[in-house]
């Protein structure tokens, strides 16, 4: 296994990495492409970068996260085409991606993150060793 | 005619009534399934697709109309009440009485976040979290966590100046007045208002903290300051574009109101204080 740091494995603002703060996270990424391309980040306001490729696994806070880029390969989620399967301790999260390259989940909505490693270890900050529920909450109509 | 008040102004009675009303629907199963439609709109929203209660011109009528069928649904239980709005550049504290016992109950606990008196604290049974994104059922809060500072009155007055209604691409990179009310964009008023409460308020199912109720309410009554002042200025786009509401489209989930059905709040209810006019002709 070999350690890297998140901006090598997603080539993000080292803001964001300042922000998760955790430096005893263990990843594994895997999977052909490099995603470095965008220095400034994806929360940079226009052109939004390449959605990354390959896979994220680590262990934050006690939780496990793992972020499949599948590049449009459905993983077995409900999300859109082309967005990352995201999974805290086996359970999917809903993500999105906004137009300007940042990302949101269901549990920060209102709130943008500068890529999807932000936006998840903000999730298992939130839910203080909650576990996510399925999509489609109960009782769901829509 | 419904006359919505500011929070602060409600007598012990009016309080009492609303929260009343709000348990009530929340027993009958009502109040989830707002919740739940709520949700599937923020989940289905997206900026390259189909987008209707969110990051799109449509924010603004799809919530007056979810507010009106939920406040339809408070006058079934009692006729006398009507949807508070929270005017969060005056009431901008943990220490408003808008958090007191009496009304929403408190901030959470540090513990867990939980809400631990008013109505709505989980002890009381009546107001379990039931349409939820993870396992907690317990109403959560942590005011002023998230985010230090409510928006100001001189934010809103620079969102409230901004003349054109929505621009393309017509999503969360939108600039113009929607976008920036909404807060994908500039000073951030109603997105950080949500942040700042924090607990469900700052997820997908927001609508299980009754606050939610009263942000939107006061989201609304600033669409209608921004009208009295920009009378020139009306909802866009007009016609035929893709992924996006036009003013005679019709909106799911309803599919019979169309956003210039709702550009008229005054079909509906009144304010307390309504916008004046910058102009004799508005609209």
């Amino acid at each position: 296994m070999k350690k890297i740091t998140r901006r090598q494995a997603l080539g993000t603002a080292a803001g964001a990495l300042t922000a998760a703060g955790a430096t005893a996270a263990v990843i594994k990424v895997s999977g052909s492409s490099s995603p470095g391309a965008d220095p400034k980040g994806a929360a940079a306001a226009s052109s939004p970068g390449p959605i990354p490729t390959g896979t994220i696994d680590e262990v934050y806070e006690g939780r496990r996260i793992q972020i499949g880029f599948g590049g449009g390969e459905h993983q077995g989620g409900h999300h859109s085409p082309g967005l990352p399967t995201v999974r805290i301790d086996g359970n999917e999260l809903h993500v999105m991606r906004n137009a300007d390259g940042s990302w949101v989940s269901v549990v920060n909505h209102y709130q943008t993150f500068p890529d999807p490693v932000a936006v998840v270890r903000a999730a298992v900050r939130d839910l203080q060793g909650a576990a996510l529920a399925p999509f489609g909450p109960t009782g769901s109509t829509s | 005619m419904t006359v919505r008040k500011n929070q602060a102004a409600l007598t012990a009675e009016e309080k009492r009534a609303f929260t009343n009303a709000l348990l009530e629907l929340k027993r009958t199963g009502s109040y989830d399934r707002f919740v739940t439609t709520h949700n599937g709109f923020i989940m289905g929203d997206t900026d390259s697709g189909d987008r209707v209660g969110h990051r799109s011109p449509s924010f603004l009528p799809w919530h007056r109309r979810f507010l009106l069928e939920f406040e339809a649904a408070l006058q079934k239980v009692d006729p006398k009440v009507s949807l508070p709005y929270w005017d969060w550049t005056v009431d901008r504290t943990s220490r408003s009485s808008l958090w007191a016992a009496d009304f929403l109950g408190g901030t959470g606990r540090a513990r867990d976040g939980q809400v631990m008196d008013g109505p709505f604290a989980y002890a009381t049974g009546k107001f379990n979290v039931n349409v939820r994104v993870d396992g907690r059922a317990y109403l959560r809060r942590a005011l002023g966590e998230g985010v230090a500072e409510l928006p100001t009155k001189a934010e809103v007055e620079s969102v409230l100046a901004m003349p054109v209604y929505d621009m393309a691409p017509w999503n969360s990179s939108s600039n113009g007045f929607r976008n920036h009310l909404e807060g994908w964009r500039g000073a951030n008023l109603h997105n950080r208002v949500h942040v700042w409460v924090g607990g469900q308020m700052a997820t997908g199912v927001s609508p299980n903290d009754p606050v939610f109720w009263m942000h939107h309410a006061y989201i609304d009554k600033l669409w209608a300051e921004w009208q009295a002042r920009n009378p020139k200025s009306t909802y866009l786009p007009a016609a035929g574009t893709a992924n996006v509401v036009d003013l005679h489209d019709t909106m799911r989930p309803w599919n019979d109101v169309t956003p210039a059905d709702m550009l008229d709040h005054r079909k509906f209810y009144t304010f307390d204080t309504e916008p004046v006019p910058a102009a004799a002709s508005q609209r």
